[in-house]
């Protein structure tokens, strides 16, 4: 069945959108990440504007974030006083963020540099995550139990420690606060939740134990991708409801299924997926900017100069 | 899809001696939610007072335009390992859908020297003159710009689609794809002889988005803090339903 998109202004099949919205859904409902990074290259694959796939897809990561952040809820997996301090770098990191965005569209550049930034950020986790899950099932298989690494030093010299009981841990709120501004840059110039980075960034990083760290990157990504979905609707008029509306439908229900598999998956099965997962894409996105594209000429709005 | 208005348009040409008397399936395009495209038959005669003229035959030009607009064309080039933007040119005015129907290969049909006057053909219609001068090779620029929208059905050259019958009658169909632009869409019918252009007649047809897409669009563009809470509130309400009905079934 061909739906038309009034904002897009293309037509596409109604039921594409709906699988797609639903498998995304899934992986988000089983990872914690937004799956934006997935969604908006695949948006663009079947031919809805860049524009408008980022703005749309900020809406639809709302939608199937807020479905997951639900069953997180109930099972008292989050942790809503660091997803407090997340957010409050995230907020400022997505206004930041659209600043930077706006300087690169003026420098007519932006499309290239979105590219770029998938490539090196989802290379780069993708790897350190898929050795670092490795090695944990290889110890596992081994029947030795690590002991837990403690991060000292620097880290826990900072002031304004505050206590997060949910994760166990008595940190300073400095580490959080940066790691939600960077999610918040990259989430707005990248046009994507941002859980694929916030989610290595809290177990490697700030050390949070892997079984709160879905439903808390959850809650942040929620809030920081409805302020993206304003910023955007308000200011370049992109966001397609009725886009947003068939994802989201095929969205919801795949992050409740995501969730549930999620809770029967070992924590590092479900790192070295991910790691997969954000391997492949990268390796996709990759591959595009190094093969000559078949049509060199491309076309765009006037004004971008 | 095709709505059959089948609406005759009457018009008279005092001056020339064969005129177009015109009917179109549709005058008006409406896009609605289920929009894939359409597919707009033309149809017409050609009214004389006197006898058909001898000598060379008698031709026919169907031509519908779309709004125009200012377009940005970019070209990559290999620079460091990879493909990336470079040089870009601006074309001052392309339009945005532009179909050419003919009732014969189009160099019988028009010369040159008409086509410039009447700007009848695809490249005629595009107008670039302002390209940088770090771009040596402006013209492959708007060469792409037709490929690419030809590519994409947008543009559209149908020499010998149009049928004509005893050199008084004829039809021909265009199809519009799915990825119109909003406005008015000129339409042109030409009648020539020898490559010479002796009759012309105008009407547009009206392509409007309707119902919900066309409340969408304009609250879209009137209230966009509105339509912006307004996705998000979907957005939530539809989540939390999700989680609802899952939760819902799980228990029983």
């Amino acid at each position: 069945m061909q739906i038309y998109l009034p904002i897009a202004e293309v037509s596409v099949n109604a039921f594409l959108l709906l699988g797609l919205g639903g498998i995304v859904g899934i992986l988000s409902g089983m990872f914690g990440v937004g799956g934006g990074f997935l969604m908006t290259p695949l948006l663009f694959f079947i031919g809805i504007p860049p524009a408008v796939a980022v703005a749309t897809e900020a809406n639809q990561i709302v939608a199937s974030s807020f479905s997951g952040v639900l069953a997180h809820v109930k099972r008292k997996t989050v942790d809503f006083r660091m997803g407090t301090v997340l957010l409050v770098g995230g907020l400022v990191g997505a206004a930041l963020g659209v600043l930077v965005f706006n300087y690169l569209k003026a420098q007519g550049q932006v499309d290239l540099l979105v590219k770029l930034c998938y490539v090196l950020f989802l290379g780069v986790i993708g790897a350190l995550m898929f050795v670092e899950s490795l090695n944990a099932i290889r110890k596992s298989k081994k029947a030795i139990k690590s002991p837990k690494r403690k991060q000292r030093g620097w880290f826990h010299a900072l002031p304004f420690k505050m206590r997060f009981r949910t994760s166990g841990l008595y940190i300073s709120v400095i580490p959080p606060l940066i790691v939600g501004v960077c999610v918040g840059v990259l989430a707005a110039i990248m046009g994507v939740g941002g859980g694929f980075i916030m989610v290595p960034a809290m177990i490697y990083l700030l050390g949070m134990p892997t079984k709160v760290v879905v439903g808390t990157s959850l809650f942040q990504i929620i809030f920081v991708t409805a302020f993206t979905t304003l910023l955007h609707a308000t200011t370049n008029y992109t966001v397609d409801m009725v886009l947003a509306v068939l994802l989201l439908v095929g969205g919801v229900f795949g992050a409740q299924v995501g969730t549930r598999i999620g809770t029967k998956l070992k924590a590092e099965q479900l790192r070295i997926l991910l790691a997969i997962m954000v391997l492949a894409v990268c390796g996709k996105l990759a591959f595009d900017l190094l093969v000559m594209p078949s049509e060199l000429y491309s076309l765009g709005a006037a004004g971008g100069h | 899809m095709l709505r059959a208005l089948a609406l005759f348009l009457v018009l008279t040409f005092t001056a020339n001696a064969e005129e177009v008397v015109l009917g179109m399936s549709q005058t008006q395009v409406s896009i609605t939610t289920n929009f894939d495209g359409s597919e707009i038959f033309i149809f017409g005669a050609v009214k004389r007072e006197k006898a058909i003229p001898t000598g060379d035959l008698l031709q026919v030009i169907v031509a519908i335009r779309g709004p125009s607009e200012p377009i940005t064309v970019r070209r990559k080039e290999k620079r460091f390992g990879i493909w990336i933007n470079t040089d870009a040119v601006e074309v001052d005015e392309a339009p945005s859908f532009y179909a050419v129907a003919t009732s014969a290969p189009l160099d019988d049909v028009l010369t040159a020297t008409e086509d410039l006057r009447y700007k009848i053909t695809i490249p005629q219609a595009i107008r670039s003159v302002g390209a940088p001068m770090t771009v040596a090779d402006s013209q492959s620029f708007t060469d792409a710009l037709i490929r690419v929208r030809t590519a994409n059905n947008l543009f559209q050259l149908n020499e010998g689609s149009v049928e004509l019958s005893e050199e008084t009658l004829f039809k021909t169909s265009i199809a519009m794809p799915a990825n119109l632009t909003e406005g008015e869409y000129g339409t042109h019918i030409y009648l020539t002889r020898s490559g010479k252009v002796i009759s012309e007649y105008e009407t547009t047809i009206d392509v409007r988005k309707v119902g919900l897409e066309r409340w969408l669009y304009t609250l879209s563009r009137q209230q966009p803090l509105i339509y912006g809470l307004l996705s998000l509130a979907i957005a939530i309400i539809s989540g939390w339903g999700a989680a609802a009905i899952f939760s819902g079934l799980r228990r029983n």
